[in-house]
């Protein structure tokens, strides 16, 4: 059983501001069905870009309903530039933490929280540079190369505990597999050379 | 608060029978069933009427059972003995839903050690493609290792249809059997298996111990070098206690065996339908023909698996998941994504395994409390709406 914080389970028992927000201006949405995991959710903002209600839906487990509620809990009252400074550290922060294996819940409360306010100043958020290989955890090509590098990570595993590519679907397991080889064998070359 | 278990699969009760058996030996009988006087040799004789239950629950002999310390120990054995019995063969057949005793040891074995394995598919109904496991024996085959019942669905595999076929082709058959053993009959002379694996905490013996079947004639090197125990395949002194427990629980399974297939399997038949019929976008995975008596895996469409499960934990429920959440890793359970299981209800899945010690109020409280989770549990969900997925 995973070793959750007394307040994680409390805002899974007795979550806060659950549902559709009748009059929200702002929406962000992330995760899939395939994934495990997905949460929508609603900004209502005043002109003066204060959050003044917020609320979710979650598809998850018991870390991503929590993480979804203490999101909500963290961001009501908030300027959206104050709310764009909020990290999924936060979120866990404010349970209490969470189990390294439960860390994405709170990244997925941090996507969904950028492309609501995004959605409300009708900004497009801009893709990030490579190639989408973890459509589950939002992760590029380039992040792996970088993690592999910088963290001397050797195996698939390694990668997804370190940046959760590959903890979803898994049909992207190949592709980190050949992505993390392959960085192998650059640096190794270059070291050799 | 009561506990209403209902993981049977994962582990069960020890029987107080079983208790009772062992006790002495923890106390007053402590001697070493190896020695040459009166006192050991009274726990040797025990050992060796537990060895002969073991047997009878399987129609075995008893100098054809080595005790061991868990299936997977078991399966492991079963299999490096079957491999160091032919080293010039090099394929090796299993399915793509075993457990993973079998399915990382033949992961291993193709990684590290240059085996060819055919993982064999299964289809929607987690039924063996039986067409790709005939096609790929051949001469070069050293073992085939099925499981009898899947863990998770309890989906039953035609054991003594492949272990006749392999038997013709010359190659070793090896079934782990311990989801199946003390729920179906398992009579090893009439399968015509070469090897079984049973496991003592999933028939209300205590964990620690298990058995492994080796038919009279196969060649099967130690695989724990020492003394002569286990006619020396198995060196090492005795997990004296636990294998008497094993004993007396193989002894009460036989019995209970009518029992399984009558009431254990109305209760599972009543809670399967109570659920189908009070929860909508509800549906069992598995062939509901051919399947262990005392198991349901059931998906609710649009929920997670960890959810239901804390809910249920509220009132004392104890069941699992095949969801990702709630094991050590994200990954999907295995045997759900090879029988393609959509998503939409292979995250929410539960499995419900029971056993003798249930009751139909035990599955009254199970479906008034999920009845309200599932329904909770889909208010907050994105997918879910109106009554149906979205």
């Amino acid at each position: 059983m995973w070793d959750y914080t007394d307040k994680v389970k409390e805002h899974f028992l007795n979550p806060k501001n659950v549902g559709e927000l009748e009059g929200a201006n702002a929406v962000g949405e992330t995760g899939s069905l395939s994934c495990g995991d997905a949460l929508k959710l609603f900004l209502k903002v005043n002109e003066n870009e204060r959050i003044i209600d917020a609320s979710f839906m979650t598809f998850g487990c018991a870390s991503a309903v929590a993480s979804s509620s203490a999101l909500t809990e963290i961001i009501k009252g908030m300027t959206l530039d104050e709310a764009a400074k909020v990290t999924n550290d936060d979120i866990a922060d404010f349970l209490g933490g969470l189990p390294k294996e439960k860390m994405h819940c709170s990244v997925m409360g941090q996507a969904a929280l950028k492309k609501a306010i995004a959605d409300y100043r009708g900004i497009q958020i801009l893709e990030k540079p490579g190639e989408m290989v973890c459509e589950c955890f939002d992760v590029t090509d380039l992040e792996i190369i970088e993690a592999v590098k910088t963290n001397g990570l050797e195996t698939v595993e390694d990668v997804t505990n370190y940046l959760k590519a590959g903890g979803g679907c898994g049909k992207c397991l190949d592709r980190i597999e050949e992505i993390v080889v392959e960085t192998r064998n650059e640096t190794a070359e270059k070291i050799n050379n | 608060m009561d506990v209403i278990y209902t993981d049977n699969n994962a582990t069960t009760k020890v029987a107080d029978e079983v208790i009772r058996e062992m006790l002495p030996y923890f106390g007053e009988l402590y001697g070493n069933p190896s020695s040459m006087y009166a006192f050991g040799d009274e726990v040797g004789r025990k050992i060796r009427k537990a060895r002969q239950k073991v047997a009878d629950l399987i129609n075995a002999d008893p100098d054809e059972i080595v005790f061991t310390s868990c299936g997977t120990e078991s399966d492991n054995a079963a299999i490096n003995a079957a491999i160091t019995a032919f080293p010039e063969k090099k394929h090796l057949i299993t399915s793509e839903v075993e457990h993973p005793a079998i399915r990382n040891l033949f992961k291993y074995l193709a990684d590290k050690k240059g085996y060819e394995v055919t993982f064999v598919p299964v289809d929607k109904k987690g039924r063996l493609d039986m067409d790709i496991l005939y096609s790929s024996m051949s001469e070069n085959t050293a073992v085939i290792s099925l499981m009898w019942a899947n863990n998770e669905t309890g989906v039953i595999f035609p054991i003594e249809e492949v272990a006749k076929k392999a038997g013709e082709k010359g190659i070793l058959f090896h079934t782990d059997a311990v989801q199946a053993t003390g729920k179906v009959a398992i009579d090893v002379k009439k399968a015509g298996v070469d090897m079984l694996s049973l496991s003592g905490h999933k028939i209300h013996a205590p964990k620690g111990v298990a058995a492994l079947y080796v038919k009279k004639g196969i060649k099967f090197p130690a695989f724990l070098i020492g003394g002569h125990q286990e006619s020396g395949r198995r060196g090492g002194t005795e997990n004296t206690v636990s294998i008497i427990g094993l004993g007396k629980a193989c002894e009460l399974a036989k019995e209970h065996l009518p029992l399984m297939n009558t009431e254990v399997r109305a209760l599972r038949d009543y809670l399967e339908t109570q659920l189908l019929e009070k929860i909508p976008g509800t549906s069992v995975n598995g062939d509901r023909e051919s399947r262990l008596p005392n198991t349901l895996s059931i998906g609710f469409d649009a929920v997670e698996g960890e959810s239901i499960l804390m809910l249920l934990d509220q009132k004392g429920i104890c069941a699992s998941s095949g969801s990702a959440c709630t094991s050590g890793s994200l990954d999907p359970s295995h045997v759900l994504m090879a029988m393609e299981v959509p998503f939409k209800s292979a995250h929410g899945t539960i499995r419900f395994s029971l056993s003798h010690y249930n009751t139909k109020e035990e599955m009254d409280t199970i479906v008034g409390t999920l009845v309200p989770a599932i329904e909770r549990l889909r208010m907050m969900s994105p997918f879910w709406k109106d009554g149906k997925m979205v």
